[in-house]
């Protein structure tokens, strides 16, 4: 493997003196986390709080009729029945969009805006009542008469109607316009090829905190909203502009945040109608879904076919690879994600043809789940890839090897840093890959026939604009402000071990702050991006802070350091000291105390170099490796072994990174073998409603997980060397479960989840 | 909501046709109480208009009940179709045990009642009459947290932090009920708690911490 340039000389003077990063550090927030003191976002108490319940539409396609809301306006404590009759007007519903998003071709979901029914459970009334209980029941008491029309839910019915997205066909620069590197198809004309198709239902992200928000009208034109969501700015500017107030008059807090995966990067319905109760009845309205509306509002991963065909050289060069996809979207919004990315850029294949469709059915819009497109498109592909290696008779790890890539075959540039070869070695050595046999079906334990598979997953290292905001006070004490969130990864402990080591200052000295739409702008916590992104601002605001800190100690006439440059300065446990001789210095708080400063603070943006980022071509990269069990009789399968491997840059926490990792194996398990939203397509409605039926993995699901990372930083990304997690956890890691299937029992079931009768 | 059910349907009804819960109302309303309170006419409808027979009714429709809550004695009235998950979030500000489905699915609201662990969001806060409950915010001895809650930060057993409080109630009960003696046992005794975030094996190696450690539970 190349060296990667890197700048040591610029690392080097802020990280010198690095110990907490990499540390395995507890969370920050660990404590409240376990005393039940971390508050959620239903869990804050405001005076005069009164309980919003929805009440969905039991058609599909329509329009209301008429709705009869007497029986629910008389019943104990009901202060409104809210409909799109008498709902007050939300002035910007025209030309709502999320900020954080791909302006959307379509319209976002408009909550009682009038009487067309869209989706199954679509939100048609609000019940605001003075407890949960007389809420929830007055909303049973509503009653809507529909003009029912035919609805269309299912995909593989409809499937012919796909089209290519219309920001692609307005636009032949867009992405997700049809791609071909040499020549299209080229696989159809080659002896050696496969060819398969591929199916994935949807899946819902159900993070265990259901959705829910507490609004707050604090005057007339003033929002306050408790939230649900992985953007506190992103919602601040969605609902300013649904209102039409000043982006400053709303304020948006998410302290804590259980689990989204992505939901909460969009704004959805149920937000809105809040907002709306809460305008009506003049008082705080709190609004916490039920798990069957989890499924219905919220989005979801999308339903996607997919076609793969491959050919390749009898000593395994891949020769062509087409990929072709379609993803399920709303009859109102398209929605589109990346599901062919990796297949241009993974291996080296002179011929790569991709083409993406969508297809609008009946349903609501999806939104990007955990490893959103990717994760769908590396089931295909690198179930493919398995294929393919059985065809030549060559074992995958070694096919893959075989065709990685030096540079990114799609756009023709280096890499960034690229490590997945040394992450496939090392975790083909951990799983114990040489007792893998050739011919499925050759391993077993009594009754259990055993098998190992791999995949690989890859996301865009990403990097974006963000601010942060770094006080240090007379004491000692450093308080940083950052409008990020953190859904569960682990942002504020990380956030505080990069400013330990650039403030050169104990952790325990430091607080980091985040969920609320007052601190200085972030993105939301999606895309992997967050330490790449904010870890960035909160080191340049702690470097702005030493200068400050700098500037005050030198200009003082009294002490050693007169005349001193920044340079000539070291930053070290709490003290600043020439680096020429260390004997003189002064600690951080003296400075304070002897220009009577009770506080001193900084702000800074922090922003990726576009430059770097058109020399470079940047990716996060993961190998997953499975050991499985399949029961001959039952088709029952066991996950006994999971190895996950990371390429993911500098690892800034093993503890929590190697969690996020662990997690998206577990996702990875539920995504192969478990997880599925099913739709009577008589009714348009979902069956799987709930964790009875809509199987998510337990503690009896999960093996051991091993965590393996390459941990070799790509300061081209950031200076801090990171690349991200989150995805890449679960890219790959469904394929690498459904060919260790294969590899136990010559079976390949190309159909998610796979689910025991598919085996027997 | 059932398109073709009224949710009345299934409630008994007396002879007119009339709800169950309407049939109270209208036998309050007409019942000496309020005839003792002996309203003369501008009165009566005086207190019509502030919904005066309701707050009566609302009043009689409570259950009162004692329960023992992390070592404190609360005299509660509270309408019997509450759970215990809804008194304890809703009416007592203790939001430290968690709503994740309602359906006792998923282990979010897991609280000791009398030392087992029960789903909350199953329970009736009226069943609970006289019993002692314990949240997670009752668990650790003042500033001193139980070992349970020690383990779970030292094996990172959480990410987004939700389903955590029923994670360490339903491990505490675990041990105490000797089901952690192998890790598949504590997975399988462990299996109603569900982690989306995917955090089981730092939950198995913290309970197997605990349980190794000989730790009091």
């Amino acid at each position: 493997m190349r060296q990667q340039p890197c700048n040591p000389s610029h690392f080097m003077k802020e990280y010198f003196f690095q110990d907490n990063m990499g540390k395995p550090m507890d969370r920050v927030d660990g404590r409240l986390k376990v005393t039940g003191g971390a508050k959620y976002s239903a869990e804050f108490e405001l005076p005069n709080m009164s309980h919003g319940v929805l009440v969905g539409s039991t058609i599909t396609k329509g329009r209301i009729k008429s709705i009869d809301t007497k029986a629910a306006e008389r019943a104990p404590g009901v202060l409104a029945v809210l409909h799109y009759q008498n709902s007050p007007k939300v002035p910007g519903y025209v030309q709502a969009a999320h900020p954080t998003e791909p302006k959307p071709i379509g319209q976002q979901h408009r909550v009682f805006y009038d009487e067309q029914v869209y989706f199954n459970d679509q939100p048609i009334a609000i019940v605001v009542a003075d407890t949960l209980e007389r809420a929830r029941y007055a909303a049973r008491l509503v009653k809507a008469q529909y003009e029912e029309e035919k609805h269309a839910t299912s995909f593989p019915k409809h499937q012919g109607k796909a089209f290519l997205p219309t920001a692609a066909q307005r636009n032949p620069k867009h992405g997700l316009n049809d791609y071909v590197r040499g020549k299209a198809d080229a696989y159809k004309g080659e002896n050696l090829k496969i060819e398969s198709e591929y199916v994935i239902p949807s899946e819902m992200h159900n993070p265990m905190e259901l959705q829910s928000i507490i609004a707050h009208w604090e005057a007339p034109d003033r929002l306050t909203v408790y939230d649900k969501t992985q953007a506190v700015i992103g919602s601040q500017n969605a609902f300013a502009r649904e209102w039409k107030i000043p982006v400053e008059n709303v304020k948006v807090i998410a302290t804590f945040v259980g689990g989204a995966f992505g939901n909460g990067l969009h704004t959805w319905p149920h937000e809105t109608a809040a907002i709306i109760a809460a305008k009506k009845v003049n008082r705080p309205v709190k609004l916490m879904l039920t798990r069957e509306q989890m499924f219905t509002m919220v989005g979801y991963r999308p339903f996607a076919w997919q076609k793969v065909g491959m050919s390749a050289t009898p000593d395994g060069k891949i020769t062509a690879i087409t990929h072709e996809a379609i993803g399920q979207t709303s009859s109102y919004e398209e929605f589109t994600e990346s599901t062919l990315q990796q297949t241009r850029m993974m291996y080296t294949s002179p011929n790569v043809t991709t083409r993406y469709r969508i297809l609008p059915l009946d349903v609501s819009t999806p939104i990007w789940m955990r490893g959103p497109g990717e994760a769908t498109g590396a089931f295909a592909l690198e179930s493919a890839m398995d294929e393919m290696a059985h065809v030549l008779k060559m074992d995958p790890l070694e096919f893959r090897l075989k065709n990685h890539t030096d540079r990114d075959p799609e756009r023709n540039l280096p890499w960034s840093t690229k490590f997945l070869k040394e992450a496939m070695l090392m975790g083909a050595e951990k799983i114990g890959w040489n007792k893998r046999q050739l011919q499925p079906g050759s391993l077993r334990n009594g009754d259990w026939l055993v098998g190992y598979g791999m995949g690989v997953g890859t996301f865009g290292a990403h990097r974006n604009r963000a601010s942060a905001k770094a006080t240090m006070f007379a004491d000692g004490r450093v308080v940083i402000q950052s409008a990020t969130t953190d859904i569960g990864p682990g942002t504020g402990t990380v956030m505080v071990q990069i400013a330990a080591d650039a403030l050169g200052i104990s952790p325990d000295k430091i607080i980091f702050e985040l969920g609320n739409s007052l601190f200085p702008p972030a993105p939301s916590q999606g895309g992997s991006a967050t330490v790449a992104s904010v870890g960035s601002a909160v080191r340049d605001a702690c470097i702005a802070l030493k200068k400050k800190l700098a500037s005050l100690t030198t200009g003082n006439a009294d002490s050693g350091f007169r005349n001193a440059k920044y340079e000539d300065l070291t930053f070290q446990n709490g003290q600043i000291s020439l680096t020429s001789s260390p004997g003189t210095k002064l600690s951080y708080t003296d400075v304070l105390k002897q220009q009577k400063l009770p506080e001193i603070e900084v702000t800074e943006e922090s922003r990726p170099s576009n430059e770097e980022r058109q020399k470079y071509s940047m990716y996060s990269f993961s190998v997953h490796f499975a050991e499985v069990q399949v029961h001959q009789l039952t088709g029952q399968v066991k996950v006994t072994k999971v190895v996950t491997c990371a390429d993911a840059g500098k690892i800034v926490n093993k503890k929590t990174a190697g969690n996020q990792m662990i997690g998206g194996a577990v996702g990875g398990i539920g995504m192969a073998l478990t997880e599925g939203a099913v739709i009577d397509d008589r009714f348009g409605r979902y069956v799987t409603k709930d964790f009875a039926e809509y199987h998510i993995p337990v503690h009896a699901d999960t093996p051991d997980i091993d965590v393996v990372f390459v941990d070799k930083p790509d300061f081209i990304n950031n200076a801090m060397g990171t690349k991200g997690i989150g995805e890449i956890a679960i890219i790959g890691v469904a394929p690498a479960i459904t060919n260790a299937i294969f590899n136990a029992t010559g079976k390949r079931i190309n159909e998610l989840p796979v689910t025991p009768d598919k085996l027997i | 909501m059932s398109k073709d059910h009224s949710p009345d349907q299934f409630l008994p009804e007396n002879e007119g046709g009339q709800s169950h819960s309407d049939a109270r109302r209208t036998f309050l309303k007409q019942s000496s109480i309020l005839t003792a309170l002996a309203l003369t006419p501008t009165a009566a409808i005086k207190a019509a208009e502030l919904k005066f027979e309701e707050k009566v009714a609302a009043v009689f429709e409570k259950v009162n009940i004692t329960l023992d809550i992390n070592g404190k004695k609360q005299k509660l009235a509270v309408e019997p179709r509450t759970t215990l998950l809804d008194l304890l979030r809703e009416q007592l500000n203790l939001t430290g045990t968690k709503k994740g489905c309602d359906y006792g699915q998923c282990g979010a609201c897991t609280v000791h009642v009398d030392g087992q662990r029960v789903l909350s969001c199953l329970t009736l806060a009226a069943m609970a009459d006289g019993k002692d409950i314990t949240t997670i915010e009752g668990l650790a001895n003042g500033d001193k947290l139980h070992p349970m809650q020690e383990a779970f930060i030292k094996h990172d057993g959480f990410q987004c932090g939700y389903c955590t409080p029923g994670q360490i109630m339903s491990a505490v009960a675990c041990i105490r009920e000797g089901h952690a003696d192998s890790d598949e046992e504590i997975r399988e005794y462990m299996s109603g708690n569900l982690c989306r975030c995917g955090a089981y094996p730092n939950i198995v190696n913290a309970i197997k911490e605990v349980k190794n450690g000989g730790h009091k539970v």
